[in-house]
Formats: structure tokens, sequence, C-alpha cells
């Protein structure tokens, strides 16, 4: 039993297969189907990733999907170094100090 | 009876459940043809500034610090010839509520839909829009769902949008987040009827007569401090709201100031595109909005858009991706000033166009919005190359949107392209007779179309002749 009732979960759903999507699409689009996730309390006794489930979101509205994630958390972040940026201060305050120190 | 869900079935009640969502007929403001009455529908369905700007005030909205950017105007002087290069200054929209100049609009569709009675608002929007929203939602104590589109069928997301998804669940929403395509519109179609809530369009009279303070800012602010009004207003264009509000509030303030829409060049993507959803590393501001919503603003979420930049525009430039995130750092370098990165795009032209204009010049970027895990230089270019996309120093011409992003190897590298304003405007009266399939083109139409392209009768009259229809 992965999550209980009341778990803060996130769910995954198909909202148009491949064939249902609006004629007007890119190629690649068109091959894949337009899925949807959401987030809310598990409403089920319990469940396991991968079952599907009604949860009910935040805002209080119930809604059905496939269960993906427990406790779900932001991965985003301040990126990595990106060591092409790094000259752009020092060249620019050399510029105002009168004395170029580009390249 | 359960309701038919399927795509075509609540396309087709679209022009229903559009009118129970904003509570406004637009029928009353058409003429059957091409011209509908844009001024009345703004005066009829909107709010006079004076009320906006209590409106606004209510919720800490708007009266934004503006700030000269004196080490930025010495560095253009650098690279302008002798007695060139404008005062540039900013609007610093990232003190808003919520980060953005978005909180403009998103107070007046909040209090809006408060007014009307409805539970709840909901807005499709990838962008700060959302959070701004969410945020002026929050405060008059309705109930919030945002709709993103957000990941590519890898479920790989922009790291923009999933910490507008992230900013957004902070002020208590709802967000649905979807894969790249258009029918965007069809899941928040069917959040619509499900809920009842408003539709808090970007497109709306309100929403756009919320951003006309920020003009009135702009020109009351510089009277008080320099005596006049900025010579040079740039703004960040993609749906053209924020320069058609902007561009309106300096009107009524009877400014006389040239307006200059500034998108990043993103040419060559696609933007319903799959695998070239995460090839992009700027999520608006771009000619992938700005260019579609000039030629044909009523693609939007209403029937008739209120945001028309090609009726305020004097100006369209283009920048590169690279020059707007060397001035985002320039900005953070000199200035002192983390903000950013696609609010910059203004900056970045406004950088190269001070240095057309001589030094008593006044030149304003009106906007910039805040910066945050994700929505910053660093995680948006580690993202580009983790798609692919190689950064590297160098001249930013030769720069190939989805395939790299080239840093201006020095600030003379920092380069606006002009857009030809007319072929615009061509292509947006081409787009009229198209979606309008009129064969005879009326002299009400003819006082509209110069209206909306901000030309003349004899221009106007030029394009129908190319185009061979009658009048």
């Amino acid at each position: 039993m992965d999550a209980k009732k009341g778990s803060w979960v996130r769910i995954h759903n198909i909202v148009l297969k491949p064939e249902d999507r609006s004629p007007n699409l890119p190629e690649d689009t068109k091959k894949v189907p337009l899925e949807m996730w959401d987030k809310g309390f598990l409403l089920n006794e319990f469940a396991n990733i991968g079952d599907i489930v009604e949860v009910e979101t935040y805002i209080g509205r119930k809604v059905e999907g496939k269960l993906v994630e427990i406790n779900p958390y932001y991965e985003h972040d301040f990126g990595k170094c990106v060591p092409e940026l790094l000259y752009i201060g020092r060249q620019l305050r050399g510029y105002l100090e009168g004395s170029a120190q580009d390249e | 009876m359960s309701k038919d869900m399927s795509f075509e079935a609540v396309m087709a009640r679209r022009s229903e459940t559009m009118k129970k969502a904003i509570g406004i007929d637009y029928s009353h403001f058409e003429s059957g043809s091409i011209a509908f009455d844009y001024e009345r529908m703004m005066k009829e369905t909107g709010y006079s500034l004076e009320e906006i700007q209590e409106i606004q005030k209510e919720t800490g909205v708007g009266n934004t610090p503006v700030l000269e950017l004196r080490n930025l105007t010495k560095l253009a002087r650098k690279f302008s010839p002798k007695g060139k290069g404008a005062r540039i200054f900013v609007k610093d929209e990232a003190a808003n509520p919520s980060g953005s100049f978005k909180a403009r609009r998103a107070a007046t569709a909040c209090y809006h839909a408060e007014k009307l009675g409805y539970k709840g608002v909901i807005a499709a929007t990838s962008g700060n829009y959302g959070a701004a929203v969410a945020s002026q939602a929050a405060m008059r104590g309705l109930k919030c769902i945002i709709v993103q589109e957000c990941y590519d069928s890898r479920e790989v997301g922009q790291p923009e949008i999933v910490e507008k998804a992230r900013k957004c669940e902070a002020y208590g929403a709802e967000v649905v987040q979807l894969t790249v395509g258009p029918e965007l519109f069809y899941s928040f179609l069917r959040l619509l009827e499900e809920t009842g809530y408003f539709n808090a369009s970007l497109y709306t009279p309100f929403g756009i007569a919320g951003v006309e303070t920020l003009g009135y800012e702009l020109s009351t602010e510089f009277r008080e401090r320099e005596g006049k009004d900025p010579d040079v207003v740039v703004v960040t264009n993609a749906g053209g709201g924020n320069l058609t509000g902007t561009a309106r509030g300096l009107i009524k303030a009877n400014a006389d100031t040239q307006i200059v829409g500034a998108s990043v060049n993103l040419s060559g993507l696609h933007m319903a595109s799959d695998t070239q959803f995460n090839k992009k590393s700027f999520t608006t501001g771009h000619t992938g909005f700005g260019i579609p919503f000039a030629t044909w603003p009523d693609r939007s979420d209403v029937p008739r858009s209120a945001a028309r930049p090609l009726r305020y525009m004097d100006r369209y430039v283009t920048v590169n991706q690279g020059p707007v995130f060397y001035m985002t750092e320039a900005l953070a370098q000199l200035e002192g000033l983390e903000r950013g990165p696609a609010g910059n795009t203004s900056l970045a032209a406004a950088f190269a166009l001070a240095q057309e204009l001589d030094e008593d010049k006044i030149i304003v970027a009106q906007e910039t919005e805040y910066t945050g895990a994700g929505k910053h230089i660093q995680p948006q270019l580690t993202f580009a190359k983790e798609n692919g996309i190689e950064v590297i120093v160098g001249d930013p011409k030769n720069e190939v949107p989805g395939e790299n992003i080239v840093l201006p190897k020095d600030p003379s590298y920092v380069k606006i392209e002009e857009v030809e304003l007319d072929n615009i405007k061509r292509s947006y009266i081409r787009n009229c007779i198209k979606h309008t399939k009129v064969d005879r083109v009326s002299r009400e139409d003819i006082e509209f179309l110069i209206k909306d392209t901000k030309s003349s009768k004899k221009f106007v009259e030029g394009i129908l002749d190319e185009l061979e229809v009658n009048y």
C-alpha cells in the first residue's frame, strides 16, 4: 500500500487519444495523446502507484486519474553553472571603469 | 442525460460557454462584418481609469517604482555615436504582488468576477498571468484554477513553467498541467462548463483596461520628476495586451510618446510542435505569440480581443535570445536588479534603441518580472543545453532558434531587427477578409481597419486592391 485516504498525490490522465485530437496539429504532436496532470487529496481508502483513483483537488474539485506520485515535490532549481555567462559581469564593469577586460 | 464531452461537441458549445463565463454579450458591438465598435466595447464593459486605480489600490497593485539605469545608460553611450545615448529607465513591475505587471490585468478580472458573484476564476496560461490571477483570487476569496501547457510527451517541462505552477499552488490555486497542443482550449472549456467559474481571460476589456494604469503612471511620474513624458516606451510584446493597455494609458494622459513593441525572435519554431516545445528558451514575449496575435488578435479565448497592438504600435523590433540573456546578466551586474529573463526583452531592445536617440531623450523599458528557481538565466540555459541547444559567445545574428543561443561577445552586438509593420498590417487585413468571408468591404469596415492598423485610407484601400477585394 503506497497511499491512504487523505494523502496528497499527483494523478495523470489521457485527455484525448491521438485519433481524437484536433485536426490541425503538426505531424509530431498528432502522434501523441493530450495528457494531463493534477494534484489532490486521495479519496480512496488505500491505493498503490498505478491505480486509478479519485482525488479532491485543493479547491475541492473531484478528479479521477492514475496515481503517479505521493507527496509530489518541485524539482526545478537554479540550474547548473553555465560557464559561458561568466565573462559578462567582468566585461561590463571593465567598460565602465574604462579599462575593457573583454575577450 | 450526460453532456457530450468529445472535442467537437465541447468546441461547438464554445460561444455559449464563453458568454456564461465572461458575462459579456459581444454581439452588441458587432457590425455583422469586419468592423466592431472597439471603443464602445472598452467603455461599456470595462472600467474607467479612476475606477481601476481604486480597484488596484485595494489589492496593492500598481504604483511601482521607476528606476533610472545609470550604468546601462553609461554603457550604451560607450557604443553610441557622439551625442547619442538616451537615458534608460525601467518600470519595476516585479514590485507588484505576484511579481509582474500581470497583477494589473488580474486585479480587474478578479474584481469583476467577485462583483458578478462568481465563486471562482479560471485562466489558461503558462506564464506570469497564472500567478497573478491566483494571487488576486486569494485576496478576494475566490477559488482559482490555472490551466497550463507545461510538458512535452516525455513529461519534460520548461523550468520556467514548472516554477509558475509552484507559484500558483503557493497561492492556493489548483493547477491543471497539460502536454503541448492547442486543445488546451478544449480542457479549459470543459472546466468552465463543469465549475461555472469566471473566465479570467487576458483579452477582456477589463483585463486590458487594467494595464492602462501602467501607461498613465509612466506619464505622471515622468512629468513629475523630469518635467516631460518619456520619449520612447518599449513594451515586450506577446499577445498584445501589455502594449495595448500601456499605450491607451499614455493616450489617456495625453502623452506624446513613441510606442515600440519588442519580441524575442523565435522564428522557425512551431509553437504547437511536441518536439520543438522544449527547444525554445523563452516561453513568452516571443514572436511565436507576437506575430500571430498582431496579424489576427481575435484568435484568443474571447470572441473579440481587447488587445489590438497594431492600433497603437509605432515600431516593432525583434531581439535574439542571446542578447536578452546578456542584458539580464547586465541588469543584475551593473544595476543590482535580478529580474527576468523574458521581461527583459524590452530592456535589450531599449539598450539598442537608446543608441539611436539623443542623450537628452528618455527611453523606458516598461516592465520587469520576478526571478526565481527555474525562472532565471542559469536554469533556462541549463535546460537549453540538456535539450540539445548549443550556447556560444559570438555574434547573435548567427543565432538559429532551436539550434543555438548566441551570447553577444560585447555590448555592440546587442542589436535589434526591424519588423516591417506594413507587412504585419497587410496580413492582418488579409486575415480579416479570410475570417469574416465578406465579399464586399463596407465604408464602416474601412474606417475600422484604418484605426485598427493605425494607418490611412490610402494604405487600407491599397491593400484591398492588392487582394482584389471589392469595397
